[in-house]
């Protein structure tokens, strides 16, 4: 029956009500609404990065990257534990090797003692709950040539990656914080990925200046500097490693390869100005441990030099003029103002733990997003006016009952968004006029089963009735096939187009919603009142 | 009071006679849209193919495409496209740099993007940049692909449930015909193909759906009602008796879609413009495909299963 229960009306009406309370709060700038009493619906829509400007950008932990690194330590550890204490057993060929580290053992009488020390270096990772027993970073084989490699293993590199991404998100968090201005969100994503989405901002090449530098600071003894040109001619002595100076592009250091001190041994960084040049420098304060180490190794090689190196470049190369005893220290180098101040944030923040690459940046300028915002609302406001427009050329008073359903249907919208907290994006914009087009179907059904019935020889209100009642299954059933379509939409999205999904589901709701409540109980009402014995629809 | 009708009161037209004429031509329209998809190829952007996008706005006198084009051929970047968009609203135009993917993985495009910023300074404003590196495009187009599959195995499914298969077959043709078809349109109309067309298709998917299920929906109450009827009579019965809602829904989409596409900026479109001939597409297959091909099938009345009987007597 189309008679509608009051305490039912009632609760529709409240809903509504309701709804076009939460939405209220959009109607005002943010600063206005934060000074509003508690008790007042406080929550506006959430404007994608599309619509205020703003950066995402999809980070990958560098596999290769990281691989070749821990290879080339795992190299040494090799080394070292191949000369035991004192006791050295022979070996040819060591380095890395495809996916893990390869040497020849001479002595292959001594390989069960080989297979005994190496052991140790597989390396047990603590794992979750749910593996039985214990994982390796590494595989360990042995043949009886002496052929001996240890090898990555793919539950040890997938941990590790695991890891990588949470410290990395700990770090960029750090980074980010220091600068401030934006309250970006970061979280991992898939497995060897990181999203950085920070809405609002100026300046995104900075902001990918911080997040992306590895920042790995190490200080090494100059063994001696090389014109870059001759780099190729001779080789690196053994337990040395070369990097090219940063201020000098023609000049490369060859350096003690064990680091004397890493960013680690920092306690505190800050931008600063030199005292003989007033150039801005970085200063720097080590831990405990970290300044009786530099004050060990400073007293034993004055007169020496020792690099500053910043992610594999030397950023300068100060000679050791006394033994520095305070544990601080500065950093100098060509930097402006601002790359010392960004400096200072990398190394207190400390170092990624692996090289991060930009797999996917979209960046949107606060102009586009105001160009955007205006001509979403625009075509929102001509599209719904013109369906309006539509619906009572076509309908007349019952148009007019349709677009009082469709107003109510964008006021449930908005409201779910807010409560949500959803994100508005363009494409969701695009999203809500869509359901407006399509939401006006339901109305259309609802009409024209009734015309149906009407012209069969049913009285006015039977028809209305029957009509109503048919066309609300028929509504159903059309209105679920879209949201299939919109829900995997959902699930596959990304950003903007995940927004224009989400208005699409909750259109969808609020339109089936509005049909079973809001328009029944409008013609209800009329049909209480007017008793019509005819059908002007 | 005068009342807009497009479609007038009483209209028999005998749709089902059509279909020896819209279905071989409908079939060489899909045939060569696939061909074309295929084969032509359609202009991929960069969430699939890989590279860059950048939107400046001019902010010096002298930075036109030809200008931009130049500056940007300094740097060896391989196959740019500069071209012009303007509004259709505000006259504002803006200059679209599109770059291919960079050889030298995800850092390489970094390079590239970087080099462009310093080459134009403060002289233009840099409203978009996006870049995709390689590892991503792939796995988005694959993404894609597996979303269409699902809704359509998703929707096979319920509509199987809440129908007959015939239904369901009928309404995943009709469907997998409008995806086809707009997949030539994107190709006809150099409309840039990216996820935001995914989602124009997905939209699409969904649009054409609910049109075949409200056509299938009357279909099948008319079989419960007129078991003696022939199936081409009572086809077109059916499809008559929803027209005017049919052409009603379509325009009431079609004018908010048109609103979204003068209005709405030049971001949305080519998105907009998908969806729209999707509408029309949908539309189409609604009347021409999907209800036809149920006399292939060899829909009879008879074939509703007596619980849907039952059912069809109850809600009387």
């Amino acid at each position: 029956m189309l008679h509608i229960a009051r305490w039912k009306a009632t609760l529709i009406a409240l809903t509504i009500v309701l709804a076009f309370i939460a939405t209220i709060p959009n109607f005002f700038a943010a600063g206005t609404v934060a000074s509003w009493p508690n008790w007042l619906p406080k929550s506006q829509v959430v404007l994608g990065l599309d619509l205020q400007g703003g950066a995402y950008l999809l980070y990958e932990i560098d596999r290769q990257d990281f691989m070749e690194q821990r290879l080339r330590t795992l190299t040494s550890d090799v080394r070292s534990a191949m000369l035991g204490s004192g006791d050295r057993i022979g070996y040819t060929g060591l380095g890395p090797q495809g996916q893990g580290v390869q040497l020849r053992v001479r002595e292959l009488d001594r390989l069960d003692e080989v297979r005994q020390r190496l052991d140790e270096l597989r390396n047990p990772i603590d794992s979750s709950l749910f593996s039985r027993g214990r994982i390796f970073e590494f595989d360990l084989a042995v043949t009886d040539d002496g052929l001996v490699r240890l090898t990555f293993t793919e539950e040890g590199l997938a941990e590790r990656i695991r890891g990588i991404v949470q410290q990395s998100i700990e770090v960029i968090e750090r980074r980010i914080n220091e600068l401030g201005t934006t309250e970006p969100s970061i979280q991992s994503q898939g497995d060897d990925r990181i999203l950085v989405e920070a809405p609002g901002l100026g300046d995104p090449e900075r902001l990918k200046a911080l997040v992306g530098q590895t920042a790995q600071l190490t200080f090494h003894l100059v063994e001696q500097s090389i014109a870059a040109t001759d780099v190729d001619r001779t080789a690196p002595t053994p337990g040395t490693i070369r990097f090219p100076s940063a201020e000098d592009p023609g000049l490369v250091y060859e350096v003690e390869d064990s680091p004397l001190m890493t960013g680690e041994d920092l306690t505190d960084a800050n931008p600063a100005f030199s005292q003989n040049s007033n150039e801005p420098v970085v200063s720097f304060r080590l831990s405990t441990s970290g300044a009786r180490k530099f004050a060990d190794v400073t007293q034993a090689n004055v007169g020496r030099r020792f690099a500053i190196v910043l992610d594999s470049e030397v950023v300068s190369a100060p000679v050791i003029r006394e033994p520095i005893l305070g544990g601080a220290g500065q950093i100098s180098g060509s930097f402006t103002v601002e790359s010392a101040n960004d400096l200072a944030i990398l190394l207190r923040a400390g170092a990624l733990p692996a090289k991060l690459t930009i797999a996917e940046e979209r960046t949107v300028g606060p102009g586009l997003g105001a160009d955007s915002i205006r001509a979403g609302r625009a075509a929102a406001i001509i599209g719904t006016i013109a369906v309006a427009i539509y619906m009572i050329a076509t309908y007349g008073f019952f148009g007019v009952i349709a677009n009082l359903a469709l107003l109510v249907n964008l006021i449930l919208v908005f409201a779910v968004i807010t409560i949500l907290g959803a994100t508005l994006t363009l494409p969701g914009i695009a999203g809500i006029v869509l359901t407006v087009g399509m939401a006006v179907d339901s109305n259309v059904l609802i009409y024209e089963r009734i015309r149906e019935e009407f012209k069969r020889g049913r009285t006015a209100i039977t028809a209305i009735d029957v009509g109503f009642k048919r066309a609300l299954g028929t509504i159903v059933d059309a209105n679920i096939t879209t949201m299939i379509a919109a829900v995997t939409l959902f699930m596959l999205g990304t950003g903007p187009i995940k927004g224009f999904a989400v208005t699409n589901m909750i259109g969808i709701v609020t339109t089936v919603f509005t049909a079973f409540t809001f328009t029944r109980l409008l013609i209800a009402t009329w049909v209480a009142w007017r008793r019509p014995t005819t059908v002007a629809i | 009071m005068f009342k807009l009708r497009v479609v007038p009161d009483n209209t028999k037209l005998r749709f089902m006679r059509l279909r020896r004429f819209t279905f071989p031509v409908t079939s060489a329209l899909v045939v060569a849209s696939v061909i074309g998809f295929i084969f032509v190829e359609p202009d991929y952007g960069i969430d699939f193919r890989g590279g860059t996008l950048i939107e400046m706005r001019p902010l010096a006198d002298d930075i036109s495409v030809g200008s931009v084009r130049s500056t940007i051929g300094q740097f060896n970047l391989g196959d740019v496209q500069v071209q012009e968009v303007t509004d259709l609203v505000d006259d504002t135009s803006n200059i679209l740099v599109r770059i291919e993917l960079q050889p030298g993985g995800d850092e390489a495009q970094q390079v590239a993007v970087g080099q462009i910023r310093a080459g134009f300074g403060d002289s233009v404003e840099f409203r978009r940049v996006e870049t995709v590196g390689p590892r991503v495009s792939s796995e988005l187009a694959s993404k894609g692909t597996i979303a269409m599959l699902v809704t359509l195995f998703a929707v096979l499914a319920y509509i199987w449930l809440r129908f007959e298969w015939q239904f369901a077959v009928g309404a995943v043709v009709a469907t997998i015909h409008d995806v086809l078809l707009t997949l030539g349109f994107f190709v006809v109309a150099g409309l840039e193909f990216n996820l935001a067309s995914i989602a124009a298709i997905l939209t699409i998917v969904g649009y054409s759906l609910n049109d075949t299920v409200v056509v299938y929906d009357r279909i099948r109450e008319n079989l419960r009602k007129f078991k003696k009827m022939h199936i081409t009579e009572l086809l077109d019965n059916s499809i008559n008796e929803m027209l005017a809602r049919t052409a009603m829904t379509s325009l009431t989409t079609l004018l908010a879609l048109a609103a979204l596409y003068i209005f709405g900026g030049t971001v949305i479109r080519s998105f907009i413009a998908a969806m729209m001939f999707g509408v029309v597409a949908g539309t189409y297959s609604s009347v021409f495909i999907a209800a036809p091909i149920l006399i292939y099938f060899k829909l009879r009345p008879g074939d509703l299963s007596k619980a849907d009987e039952t059912r069809a007597v109850d809600t009387v």
